[in-house]
């Protein structure tokens, strides 16, 4: 069978609340958060960025795996905040978690969606027998503009996951991906922030794109809400979510705990990644996961995942997503303000 | 070995000294030095000079310094130990004379700091620390000495005031030392009041960026007393020098500094003196806990006590041990390359009793001990007067 | 100063965190060396060091060198590691107070510093209080 076999999460340790952005700004904070269903989102030190941050999980996602990295024949990331926009990120993690150098590396784009094709990808070389294990990262330490409402969401964080025909503590039942050219949300070279396109990231895209991933890969599975043990989406805030898991049929016990955005923010590439993560920190064995990741642009991977025995005995090698949500600083609007680059220093 | 003596000191003002290049700095103190020691001929020069390229964008200084005394064509040659560069320098000079290689050495030490910006100059001296696996993660000089200090008070209870005395000190007899950087009196509050630059240390616990040089002119001792210029030859009765690991972490034991109490055991037993008949010394007070730790190493106090013996005014002019009555590094200032030859100056002026009012009462017997980066390099030389 | 190759040869150290052991007498070191400074044998393996420390002293560095100004104040710590191999770290995410001496760290991967706006980012370790 071929799956996860390792997998682990890292979020940084500051925090920015809704009510600090909106007084700055003087915005109602309450009418955000009932809208949003987001509370307070993570805030990345000076020092880190989406490099550090997928380098901490994919280390958690050994620690579970418990293989030798020289093993892994693949690591990709998936982000839309890389420091450098011609540079790989992934040579960086692959030479740190000493992967290299007989391996295939490579950085990959989609918006929030770039996390979960990595994960696609490598199962797909690990499934045909190319490589024994495929690392895919999702990771980001995405802007928001100022002023802008993705300020309240825009969050940082990542997710690893190997693959592998071994061990595997969650075996992969069925993929599906459903894709199209919806232009939602972009940003073009060389501007800071993106461009969002309001009430047409809704229906045209993210719900377009989620529930017909969602669907389409319950009916190749041959399963319907019923046989799901939880359900895990993309999270551009709070709501969408919780929207398209009841337009889907999914109750609240199957949705919340994959339900991360209203603690933790959108991390855009580590979004549904992280929600995945936190559903294993949980499930027991034969427990069936689904997760749709969406990205802008458009399109949403699907994956239907069947947990094994395997998954309790390593679940604790490594921290939960719970420890680093619980390990919080909270910062004022002029510190993130600073820490996000947004307050123009001296450049000599 | 021939015995060798000091026989013609110099040294500039100590300062931000806007007018002056390097250059004008180390050939005054130089032709000072050659000047009063009476000397008709230089048989080769020694520069101390820590980071002249960092500075001022010049290596090669020692040719620069021949050249531009008129000295051409004797062999002149730049040494750099961090700030013990000066130290060095002098031991490398005294080897040449004692060897019998040449009978007349100058030693000058310079250092041009303020020509960049303090930043800039924070930068260069990071220099002197263990680069990759000190300096990438974020230390700094003052950091150093912090860590130090941190362990010191935290293994024998000695408080920031203890140290602020040092400050105080040295700035009392900066005050009357008219070439000193500093001719202001500060109080134990000003100092632990100052802006911290690296805990526990602040403003006033470091010493400045500062322009100056000195020099000094060697001979060996019997052709000394031959001059007839009437400055006292001073005798070089012990000279040692010793290394450390250049990592603070290495350390065995962050408090003392081993460099030092070897070259100062070495130096003691080639002098064949103890602590105990030290009547002076001009110790390295790079930061206050420096000059702390440097009492004890050199055996003037146990470890652990110099805190409080500061504290208690055993180091004053009138104490039991004077330490620094020029001002030391933090009261005069610290032109890097500058200061190992300038506590030479000083102690010269002390032994011959031209210190006028820093001067110690009986002063026979010197002690000056300099000290490269966090302690990797150390020289301790012990004067005479014969 | 833009140095590439310098930063590039340190990867052992800052990617991997490995050091060296002494197969005679046992000292353990980082970075490692050619000689062992204690009993001068050149008989040294490459380990890779544990990732858990004590601090044995720290400072608070708030007057920055050129470069480190945006991280400014932060705190600079001697670790010695759980093999004995003695360095010095950043210590992150930790408030002040809780820096002491004989505090548990744990060692985490940030960028060490970052050469201006087109310039290379070098990465490294530095360590967070556990306790």
């Amino acid at each position: 069978m071929t799956g996860i076999v390792g997998y682990g999460c890292y979020v940084p340790k500051r925090r920015i609340k809704v009510e600090e952005i909106a007084s700055q700004w003087q915005e109602d904070a309450e009418a955000l958060k009932k809208g949003l269903l987001v509370r307070e989102k993570t805030v990345p030190a000076k020092d880190e960025d989406s490099v550090t941050i997928a380098y901490e999980a994919a280390r958690n996602a050994l620690k579970r795996a418990e293989i030798d990295p020289q093993e892994i024949g693949a690591v990709y990331i998936g982000s839309e905040s890389k420091p450098y926009a011609v540079k790989p990120s992934a040579t960086i993690v692959a030479d740190a978690l000493g992967a290299t150098p007989a391996v295939h590396v490579a950085d990959y784009e989609f918006a929030c969606k770039a996390g979960s094709e990595t994960v696609f990808v490598v199962y797909g070389l690990v499934k045909s027998g190319e490589i024994k294990y495929g690392l895919g990262i999702g990771s980001d330490t995405s802007q928001g503009a100022p002023k802008d409402p993705l300020e309240y969401t825009a969050a940082a964080g990542g997710a690893a996951f190997i693959m592998g025909n071994d061990n595997v503590i969650a075996e992969v039942i069925a993929t599906y991906s459903y894709t199209t050219d919806t232009p939602d949300f972009w940003r073009r070279d060389g501007q800071s922030y993106p461009t969002h396109t309001g009430p047409f990231t809704g229906t045209p895209a993210y719900f377009n794109h989620t529930l017909n991933s969602a669907k389409g890969v319950m009916e190749k599975a041959k399963m319907t809400p019923k046989d799901i043990t939880y359900c895990v989406f993309h999270q551009p805030n709070g709501a969408f979510p919780l929207r398209a898991s009841k337009m889907l049929g999914f109750t609240k016990e199957q949705f919340e705990p994959g339900w991360v955005a209203p603690y933790i923010g959108n991390t855009y590439s580590g979004c549904s990644l992280l929600g995945l993560a936190s559903v294993l920190d949980i499930a027991k064995a034969n427990d069936i996961i689904l997760v749709t990741s969406f990205g802008s642009g458009a399109g949403s991977d699907s994956f239907i995942f069947r947990v094994t025995e395997r998954l309790e005995k390593v679940r604790n090698n490594a921290p939960l997503l719970k420890d680093y949500a619980e390990r919080k600083q909270y910062v004022n609007y002029a510190t993130y303000a600073f820490l996000r680059g947004k307050i123009k220093m001296r450049e000599d | 070995m021939r015995e060798v003596a000091v026989v013609g000191i110099g040294i500039t003002n100590f300062g931000y000294l806007w007018e002056k290049s390097w250059r004008d700095l180390a050939v005054e103190s130089s032709l000072e030095a050659i000047k009063s020691s009476g000397v008709s001929k230089v048989d080769s020069i020694y520069v101390g000079n820590f980071s002249g390229g960092t500075f001022v964008e010049q290596e090669h200084m020692a040719a620069i310094l021949a050249d531009y005394l008129g000295l051409l064509h004797i062999p002149s040659t730049r040494i750099e130990n961090a700030c013990a560069s000066g130290g060095v320098a002098f031991r490398h000079a005294y080897m040449e004379v004692a060897s019998g290689m040449s009978d007349a050495v100058l030693v000058t030490g310079v250092e041009k700091m303020t020509d960049v910006v303090t930043s800039q100059g924070v930068y260069s001296l990071s220099m002197a620390a263990d680069r990759e696996y000190e300096g990438y993660e974020g230390i700094t000089f003052p950091g150093l000495f912090a860590l130090v200090a941190r362990k010191y008070m935290n293994d024998f209870g000695a408080t920031r005031k203890q140290l602020a005395a040092v400050a105080v000190k040295n700035h009392k007899n900066a005050s009357k030392n008219p070439k000193a950087q500093f001719h202001n009196i500060i109080t134990i509050d000003d100092v632990i009041n100052a802006m911290v630059i690296a805990d526990p240390l602040g403003l006033y616990d470091c010493s400045p960026m500062t322009d100056g040089a000195a020099s000094v002119v060697l001979m060996p001792l019997d052709k000394a007393r031959q001059l007839s210029n009437a400055a006292k030859p001073i005798k070089i009765a012990g000279i040692a020098q010793a290394t450390d690991t250049i990592a603070l972490a290495q350390r065995d034991d962050f408090v003392t500094f081993k460099a030092t109490t070897e070259a100062a055991q070495k130096a003691y037993k080639m002098a064949n003196k103890s602590p105990q008949d030290i009547n002076v010394a001009e110790v390295h007070d790079c930061f206050t806990i420096a000059e702390i730790c440097a009492i004890e190493d050199l055996g003037f106090f146990e470890k652990g006590k110099g805190a409080k013996a500061t504290e208690d005014g055993l180091t004053e002019i009138d104490g039991k041990i004077p330490i620094n009555p020029s001002g030391g590094l933090k009261g005069k200032g610290h032109p890097v390359g500058a200061t190992g030859v300038a506590q030479i100056v000083n102690l010269v002026e002390q032994l011959r009793g031209e210190a006028k009012e820093l001067q110690v009462k009986n002063a026979k017997v010197g002690l000056a001990h300099n000290l490269g980066g966090s302690g990797a390099t150390v020289t301790v030389t012990i004067l005479e007067v014969v | 100063m833009l140095t590439i190759p310098r930063n590039w040869r340190e990867k052992p150290q800052r990617y991997l965190f490995k050091g060296g052991k002494c197969k005679d007498c046992g000292y353990t070191m980082y970075p490692t060396r050619k000689v062992c400074p204690k009993c001068h044998s050149e008989n040294i393996e490459i380990v890779d060091l544990p990732r858990d420390g004590t601090i044995l002293t720290y400072t608070i560095v708030y007057s920055a060198p050129e470069g480190y100004e945006d991280f400014a104040p932060y705190a600079v710590a001697i670790v010695e590691m759980t093999n004995g191999a003695r360095l010095m770290l950043q210590i992150v995410d930790t408030d002040f107070n809780d820096i002491k001496i004989g505090k548990k760290v744990e060692v985490v991967f940030r960028r060490l510093f970052v050469e201006g706006k087109a310039g290379i980012i070098i990465y490294g370790p530095k360590a967070r209080v556990i306790d």
